[in-house]
């Protein structure tokens, strides 16, 4: 195969680094006062990858290295159009906050690089080097308040985690090398079929710790909270949508064609990390107070719906967890817009407190919050409960109905909290009047509001076919 | 006819849909019109029906179906109106007072704030008892059962402000479902004989069961007795017979016209309507009648001495009320159905007579009910005198023997002594049940001449000042508690207010008592016409000469059941026994409270046991608060208590939140911000993991 059809292959990703590399100069030389029309190139650059990436060609680059099939076009789309939200939340936020730089478009678009790269991996090569990229990029946006000490610290307890994690990672890659004796995951699962031994499970288990980190899954979780609590709310609304699609769809590349003669085992693993995850995301989240480490909880809760779905180990199970997470995300990123658009006096509302009958200040958000609560808690109609619907007939019918039975259980803690939320924003005396709301971030948030019921009804006629298209390339039964 | 008796069944759903829902867009003045005359319209229909049926062309017994209710295998349930004489009867007697009673509250509830929330009450009400003398099935009777319970559930808390009325709505419906389990009971054990509900399918098979029996608990029974017993245990409880009957005095906290309509003339006798109705069954059940004898001879007895001590007017009519369905009851029970229903038919007239009369007497007193604090009336309310006595003759049933003319009581009571009498020549006990009866005849009539002389005659005793001091003294709590009553009734209902007349701080006594509006007045006059007529009119119809082509096969007699023609040819002093009793009750009454005044008010002074037994209704109240209401209340507090507050909610709801939220605050503790406890922990992670991994697969 040529240079030429391998780049084409690898087009979206291609047209991302490019782009980068150009509004890097462009901003270089443009200086502060060019960040606007960074943005917007980032913008347009992460639609014209998601084009690229809908409607180019399929294949593998690279000596297998890099594969687009049906699942990472899929995952593509939803990450770069996720992304471009992203940009459209963070930057006018930034630009409010007097902190308006013209790295973070482009920051980005790193991540978003680095997620074509990782839902792409066709071997440990890329999938490590697509997970350092993205890593990378959410390290620096993390700390991206570089005045605010918990921005900062919040940025160096996510870089030295994700560190030791991909140390982990690292570790696992190379056992799992030197016992299959190639990196490519076509390889690896030939050696595992013809008995590669322990060895290769051995350092499996290591990979999936690593990757495990990446998803906040548990007990690889401690970082999120502290992380959510301290980065830039925008931001963390990227961080916790599509670098955890990415991983999410990694995680499943990496099991589902690096070890299919493994799936017995791996599968075992999964359960028991979406146990524990489930446990401590409903658990943990009953006595956080700050609505962000909240939500950081209920993100980890979240994930324990999507590996149990995985561990099906089944193609409905794919299916499932694709849907999930893509309406996990835009629920998620409405809640943290609306986070974004209210203020205090100049200051984040985070504090449950804050939230004090805030249907009789600002009834708007107050009603698009609910509605992405009820989401968020699976209550029908809403797209929480069609993606929390898929997820639970996927793990029963894979045969894991007793997770299914403690995952629905573990809904019910977590349905306190969101009604908590709701509880004091519609009968608590409100706690005063609130800073004007920006009109882009509550466009966004009553957007997804709106999607979360009704939109997600007709989306959901054309996600279900697009998935269960895309669950079809990893290759499961 | 098919039209005729469907409007005739629907219009009082219709008036009170259009003011329950409408009412307040409607104004009272629609409201009131629209129920009102429809109501009126129902009742010509129903009189027309009845001629029909029993004089014109219309068949014996047709049924129009009108929409499947329930359809489950054998359980066949059909919306459906039965038309035979009985229901006829009924449909008459339901219709007319109901009309009446919705135009004399025009005048009664002139003051009430929420007159369409009445009158649709009222309506709802007629619909369903409407819906039950026409149910053609067990369920569709079961389903008026319970209309007719709700709505007077609702009427009796009419005044929802007033917390015994609240108090006495709920001991209604409460002991209506003691009632109602029986009741329910009975039908399932008719569909478990029979296997089916529709009384069509249900008579015929009767006598083919006659002898089955029913083996529980280590003995046989007979399977048509327990029947019988258990549907007649939902008769006591809606018709307030022996042990159910404690809820009946209390509804008089309703507005009086519900008492006249519900409490009296309809509702209660849905009891009586259903053991002649189901006379097929009670034939082949000589048990269960034997039961229906005693209760019914107890009832009348019982209620008919409580009768003599109270002081309440509405309260004295009301035991008189559950004396008179005592009798109606042990009339079916001895086999004399026609009596029975006879006795319902002329009952309904003068019993809402006195109602409404009472009624028009509360209302010119300014809502005083306490008989002790009126007197003399008669000379300020000429027209309610006249119709009350209209009403005590026909309730205590004098007449001329020799002419055999009467008024209304005179010719159903005799009729149900004679049957009584008659009966008993085959079982014995039909002389107890005569014997009874005699004597609660004269009791009749001292307690309804007490009633008549104490509100009518001697001097005014509203007019003194310290009738209230007397009062008190009198009889203490009770005392207290009775004025208490008629003072809150006063706040919510104020009577019309003419010029001539304003109110005072201390009401009703230097204030002269004022005849009725017309409104309440005419039906006065239509009831007393009714009192008058009704038996000598009916007599020959119902249980006379021509009772076959009257009943047209309604009600199902036994070959060997002769009471009826015995009751006729009995000797002449069973005729004469029951009026010699009145008599003797009347000039009893009379010499107590108009000619040796003050001598009643002296026994009650003193206060003997046999007057204390009476005036506390045989302690009835008092032995069910502590065997039922204490008990019923030490157990919901121990399950309430104990078993759910400790028991489920402690290890349930509580016990899993409190460990959810422990469980919480802990994974909150790791929580500690130390980067390399976090790290820590992702390493015992790995650890966890990579144990358990190998752990599963060596396997």
């Amino acid at each position: 195969m040529d240079l030429t059809s391998a780049l084409q292959i690898a087009l979206p990703e291609v047209i991302l680094a490019l782009g980068t590399l150009v509004l890097i100069v462009v901003g270089a030389f443009g200086g502060e006062k060019s960040t606007g029309l960074v943005g917007l190139g980032a913008g347009a650059v992460l639609v014209e990858a998601a084009a690229a990436a809908c409607w180019g060609p399929m294949g593998q680059a690279f000596h297998g290295g890099f594969v687009a099939d049906a699942a990472a076009q899929f995952s593509k789309v939803a990450i770069y159009l996720m992304s471009a939200v992203a940009i459209a939340l963070g930057a006018p936020w930034l630009r409010r906050k007097r902190s308006a730089k013209f790295e973070y478009p482009l920051l980005v678009l790193l991540a978003a690089t680095g997620m074509g790269v990782m839902v792409s991996a066709g071997d440990l090569i890329s999938l490590y080097i697509g997970i350092e990229l993205q890593s990378l990029a959410l390290y620096v946006l993390a700390a991206f308040q570089r005045d605010d000490s918990r921005s900062s610290e919040a940025g160096l307890k996510y870089f030295v985690l994700g560190a030791l994690s991909s140390g982990l990672l690292l570790y696992g890659a190379s056992l799992i090398y030197g016992f299959a004796g190639s990196v490519r995951f076509a390889d690896i699962a030939a050696a595992v079929h013809a008995g590669a031994g322990q060895g290769v499970i051995f350092g499996l288990v290591f990979l999936i710790c690593g990757m495990a980190f990446k998803v906040s899954a548990a007990p690889f979780h401690m970082w999120t909270p502290d992380v959510y609590e301290g980065a830039p709310t925008p931001i963390v609304a990227f961080i916790t949508a599509a670098p955890k699609l990415a991983a999410m769809v990694l995680f499943a590349r990496a099991l589902a064609l690096g070890f299919p003669g493994a799936t017995g085992q791996w599968q075992q693993v999964i359960v028991v990390i979406a146990l524990i995850s489930m446990a401590v995301g409903a658990l943990a989240g009953l006595v956080q107070r700050n609505l962000k480490r909240l939500l950081a909880y209920s993100s980890i809760l979240n994930i324990g719906y999507a590996l149990m779905a995985m561990a099906a180990g089944t193609e409905g199970g794919m299916q499932a967890m694709l849907v999930f997470m893509v309406l996990y995300m835009i629920d998620v990123t409405g809640f943290f817009a609306c986070l974004t658009a209210l203020q205090r006096d100049g200051r984040p509302m985070e504090r449950l407190e804050d939230f004090a009958g805030l249907v009789r200040v600002r009834p708007g958000l107050a009603l698009a919050i609910t509605a992405l609560s009820l989401s968020l808690l699976g209550l029908p109609p809403f797209s929480g409960f069609w993606s929390k619907y898929y997820v639970f007939k996927a793990a029963i019918a894979g045969g894991l109905w007793p997770v299914a039975v403690f995952g629905l259980v573990a809904s019910v803690p977590a349905a306190f909290y969101y009604l908590r939320i709701l509880k004091t924003m519609w009968f608590d005396e409100p706690a005063g009047a609130t800073d004007r709301t920006p009109g882009d971030a509550s466009a966004i948030g009553m957007g997804a509001a709106l999607f979360s019921f009704p939109l997600v009804l007709p989306a959901l006629a054309a996600l279900d076919p697009l998935a269960t298209l895309a669950a079809r390339a990893f290759g499961l039964a | 006819m098919k039209l005729i008796l469907t409007l005739l069944v629907f219009l009082p759903l219709l008036g009170a849909a259009l003011a329950g829902l409408f009412g307040r867009r409607l104004r009272d003045r629609a409201s009131q019109a629209i129920t009102t005359g429809l109501l009126f319209i129902s009742c010509a229909l129903a009189w027309w029906t009845f001629y029909q049926t029993i004089w014109g062309g219309w068949p014996a017994h047709a049924v129009v179906e009108l929409l499947s209710f329930i359809q489950v295998g054998d359980f066949q349930s059909t919306w459906s109106i039965r038309l035979d004489s009985l229901s006829a009867v009924m449909g008459v007697v339901v219709t007319s007072v109901s009309a009446l009673v919705h135009l004399y509250s025009w005048g009664y509830m002139a003051e009430d704030p929420s007159k369409p929330r009445f009158f649709a009450y009222l309506s709802l009400f007629t619909f369903a008892m409407l819906m039950l003398v026409t149910a053609n099935d067990f369920m569709q009777l079961f389903f008026g059962w319970e209309g007719v319970g709700l709505a007077s559930y609702l009427l009796i808390g009419f005044w929802f402000k007033k917390p015994t009325a609240n108090a006495a709505a709920i001991k209604a419906f409460v002991v209506n479902r003691v009632g109602d389990f029986g009741f329910a009971l009975g039908i399932m054990t008719v569909f478990w004989m029979f296997h089916t509900i529709r009384f069509p399918d249900l008579f015929p098979q009767i006598a083919a069961h006659a002898g089955r029996s029913w083996t529980f608990a280590g003995r046989s029974w007979s399977a048509l007795d327990l029947a019988g017993v258990l549907l007649f245990i939902g008769a006591m409880g809606k018709s307030a017979q022996f042990f159910l009957h404690t809820w009946l005095p209390d509804a008089m906290e309703g507005p009086t016209p519900v008492s006249a309509l519900i409490h009296a003339a309809t509702m209660v006798t849905a009891g009586v309507y259903m053991v002649c109705l189901l006379s097929p069954l009670y034939e082949y059940a000589p048990q269960a009648r034997t039961v229906i004898v005693v209760i019914g001879a107890v009832t009348s007895l019982f209620a008919a001495t409580v009768g003599l001590a109270q002081n309440d007017i509405k309260r004295v009519i009301a035991y008189s009320t559950c004396s008179q369905l005592g009798y109606m009851f042990f009339a079916a029970g001895v086999g004399a159905y026609q009596a029975a229903m006879f006795h319902l038919f002329t009952h309904a007239f003068f019993k809402a007579l006195l109602f409404l009369g009472a009624g028009s007497v509360i209302h010119a007193m300014h809502h005083e009910q306490d008989m002790r604090r009126m007197g003399g009336l008669a000379r300020y309310l000429p027209i309610t005198f006249a119709v009350m006595t209209i009403g005590t003759i026909a309730i205590t049933g004098l007449g001329v023997p020799g002419l055999n003319w009467g008024f209304a009581g005179f010719y159903s009571k005799d009729s149900i002594l004679g049957a009584a009498y008659a009966a008993g020549a085959r079982e014995p006990l039909g002389y107890f049940a005569f014997v009874v009866g005699t004597a609660v005849a004269g009791l009749t009539a001292f307690y309804s001449w007490r009633l008549a002389f104490m509100t009518f005659n001697g001097p005014p005793e509203w007019a003194r000042a310290d009738a209230h001091a007397h009062g008190h003294a009198d009889q203490g709590a009770h005392a207290l508690s009775d004025h208490a009553t008629s003072a809150q009734i006063e706040t919510h209902a104020e009577p019309d207010e003419t010029p001539d007349h304003s109110h005072s701080g201390d009401h009703g006594h230097d204030l002269k008592p004022h005849e009725s509006p017309w409104t309440m007045l005419v039906p006065l006059f239509v009831l007393s016409a009714g009192a008058i007529l009704a038996g000598a009119v009916f007599m020959p119809h119902f249980v006379g000469p021509w009772r076959e082509a009257f009943w047209r096969g309604a009600i199902f007699v036994g070959r060997n059941n002769k009471v009826l023609d015995g009751a006729e040819s009995g000797p002449s002093w069973v005729g004469l026994a029951p009026l010699v009793a009145s008599v003797a009750g009347l000039a009893i009454a009379a010499y107590y409270y108009l000619f040796a005044r003050g001598l009643a008010r002296r026994i009650a002074e003193r206060g003997g046991p046999l007057h204390t037994f009476l005036y506390n209704k045989w302690f009835f109240d008092e032995l069910y608060d502590v065997v039922f209401v204490r008990t019923a209340r030490w157990f919901g507090g121990l399950f309430w208590k104990g078993g759910d507050q400790r028991t489920i909610d402690g290890l349930g709801p509580n016990g899993v939140s409190a460990v959810a939220a422990w469980a919480g605050r802990g994974l909150g503790l790791l929580q500690t911000g130390y980067l390399y406890h976090y790290a820590f922990v992702m390493l015992l992670g790995v650890l966890g993991l990579l144990t358990y991994a190998l752990t599963v697969w060596a396997r």
